[in-house]
């Protein structure tokens, strides 16, 4: 488990991480998600112990990282950040690693066999490609058998293989109810990975749940009607509080061979929506509920924290989603 | 060439470690092992000792050969031959390390400055996150692999130097003050090169550690000499390297120089510990 309290972390006046506080929790795939410059890196580093924050703290199944004896065999990272000698050999590299916890030898092989990297051992580090040098650092977290483990930005570089045995490797370790904290800025890569999410922008937390109620929660749901008769429907929904929105012809995507108009609703159902127009006699081509994607999820929730950092703060819990179904920063001033 | 690329996590190569021997080794062993490991496995350090046996032998084959050409011989070569002839064992030591020493410079420089270059520190930092645990091991591995070898190459040199100069300025290693001056001067190089690492520690960056480190050993006595007075004299005594260079010379009493070849030493390993210390005070403070 991992426990990040309070943590605050400026670099020459500019705050990089400010008052984040999460869990990470044991047997699932937490997905540690912001755009760039969001703070993900940064707060892996305070978690580890390479950077002191400013105020707050971070626990590892409640030890901070200096505290841990032979911490390479209670936590795995793999830091975004090189932090491999290029002169040196793959092996070596692992070799040095291991013999500070105390492994022995054999376990630098057993992990270049975990990654698929036994056949290049003896080459320098520095002749790897992006994809090689990842499954390197993934060696190196691997190679004390950590419990916990911090992955920045690993699948970059990977070409679909690596990204899908990046990904398959995660799944597996946190069935094994080990704790998995693994950052990107790709939504739809940690939409098939991560169990659960931690969002932040500008350094404060956004949303910390599962990934599918983020996906809900932050985004519109909307209901796509097309009827012939919009002009009677429009007024009906209205009466009841729903929100219409025409959507133009030529900017419908949707729109097929269809000449009826559609319309963008909110804030009412598609079954209320379906009820009113068949008291009114009122024919309906179509009316289908619109999921957002986790892209479009991520946008809306960070898109607060990008332009206006000051909201951000506080996270979703309670807060009704925001109406904001084309992100015009016009449209948004909330 | 790229790596095969696993089909699956292979779970069943990745055996749980709880019950994983410690290896029979005590934590500080350990990180010996390591750093250890750090040194022999890159070329840049591997390579920088073997210029420095290189060039140490080489220049003391060198200039002994040219002086002992021109004994008796040349435009002011009674000063010159008088000032070895009183004290043969500075020159013959002199003529391999003063050049030699730069090698160790860098040396000690690049174990330190690499690290944080190629960003390697993470990974060091990682394993060992109370970090002074590391920068001693990193300390006692370099000490003890600098002793070992600089104190084989001022054996050699001394040998070799005083077999070519023998017919002029005959020294043998049990004259008095003979023996301390060999085996200073492997101490010397010893903590000239914990001195470099020191500075690359307080530096971090090579070309600046480098720099400021040759600059402390080759530049400053040259300035410290352009004083006018008994100052230059006064400030180069104090100097790391002129200071501690002392004790591969013959002169034992405090009227030839202002300190014994013993305090000399004692002076260079003050300024080194000072160095270190700075150097642990700023592992500690800083981010990675």
């Amino acid at each position: 488990m991992i426990e990040a309290c309070d943590l605050t972390k400026s670099y020459g006046g500019k705050v990089a991480v400010d008052h984040l506080s999460f869990i990470v929790q044991p047997g699932r795939v937490t997905g540690f998600l912001g755009p760039n410059g969001a703070g993900k890196s940064t707060t892996m580093r305070l978690i580890l112990g390479l950077d002191r924050p400013q105020s707050g703290s971070a626990t590892i199944d409640g030890k901070s990282y200096d505290e841990l004896a032979n911490p390479l065999r209670t936590v795995g990272a793999l830091l975004e950040a090189k932090s491999v000698h290029p002169g040196r050999s793959a092996r070596n590299h692992l070799l040095f690693l291991a013999q500070s916890q105390g492994l022995p030898a054999r376990r630098v092989d057993e992990v270049l066999d975990l990654v698929g990297l036994r056949a290049v051992a003896g080459k320098r580090a520095g002749t790897f490609s992006l994809g090689m040098s990842q499954r390197l650092g993934i060696a190196g977290a691997m190679l004390g058998d950590p419990r916990v483990l911090l992955l920045d930005e690993p699948v970059n570089g990977l070409d679909p293989e690596g990204v899908l045995w990046i990904r398959n490797l995660m799944k597996y370790l946190a069935s094994e109810g080990r704790t998995i904290l693994v950052s990107s800025h790709l939504m739809n890569e940690m939409a098939v990975t991560a169990d659960h999410l931690i969002v932040i922008g500008r350094g404060k937390l956004i949303a910390d749940s599962a990934t599918a109620d983020v996906i809900a929660r932050s985004s519109e749901q909307s209901v796509r009607v097309v009827s012939p008769d919009a002009v009677r429907l429009t007024p009906l929904i209205e009466a009841e509080g729903g929100k219409v929105t025409p959507v133009a012809q030529s900017r419908d995507p949707g729109a097929s061979a269809d000449p009826a108009p559609a319309l963008t609703v909110t804030g009412l159902g598609a079954p209320r929506i379906g009820e009113l127009a068949a008291s009114s006699s009122v024919v309906l081509h179509e009316l289908s509920p619109q999921l957002a994607s986790l892209e479009e999820a991520f946008m809306e929730l960070t898109a607060g924290s990008l332009e206006f950092g000051e909201h951000g703060q506080g996270g979703p819990p309670g807060e009704p989603a925001t109406p904001a179904p084309a992100a015009t920063p016009g449209g948004s001033a909330r | 060439m790229t790596a095969p690329a696993p089909t699956s996590p292979v779970p069943a190569s990745a055996p749980a470690l709880g019950t994983a021997p410690a290896g029979g080794v005590s934590g500080f062993g350990r990180l010996l092992a390591s750093e250890w490991t750090k040194i022999r496995s890159v070329r840049s350090t591997v390579w920088t000792l073997i210029a420095f046996v290189a060039v140490t032998v080489g220049f003391e084959v060198l200039l002994t050969s040219l002086i002992s050409a021109s004994w008796n011989s040349g435009p002011n070569h009674v000063t010159r031959d008088a000032t070895i002839s009183a004290d043969p064992v500075n020159f013959i030591m002199g003529a391999g390390i003063n050049l030699g020493q730069l090698t160790i410079c860098v040396l000690g420089v690049l174990l330190i400055t690499t690290e944080y270059g190629t960003g390697v520190i993470r990974a060091s930092l990682l394993a060992v996150p109370r970090r002074w645990p590391m920068l001693t091991a990193k300390i006692v591995v370099f000490a003890v692999l600098m002793l070992v070898v600089s104190e084989i190459v001022v054996f050699s040199i001394f040998f070799i130097g005083s077999a070519i100069m023998h017919s002029h300025a005959p020294v043998s290693f049990g004259d008095p003050g003979v023996s301390r001056a060999v085996v200073g001067a492997g101490l010397y190089l010893t903590v000239l090169g914990l001195f470099a690492l020191g500075i690359g520690g307080l530096i971090r960056h090579t070309a600046g550690a480098v720099s400021t480190v040759i600059g402390v050993v080759l530049v400053l006595p040259i300035l410290a000499g352009l004083l006018p007075g008994s100052w230059g004299e006064h400030i180069n005594a104090y100097l790391p390297e002129q200071a501690g260079s002392l004790i591969a010379t013959h002169a034992e009493s405090k009227a030839a120089h202002l300190l014994t070849p013993w305090e000399g030493f004692g002076v260079l390993c003050l300024w080194t510990a000072l160095m270190l210390a700075g150097a642990f005070y700023l592992l500690h403070r800083r981010d990675a």
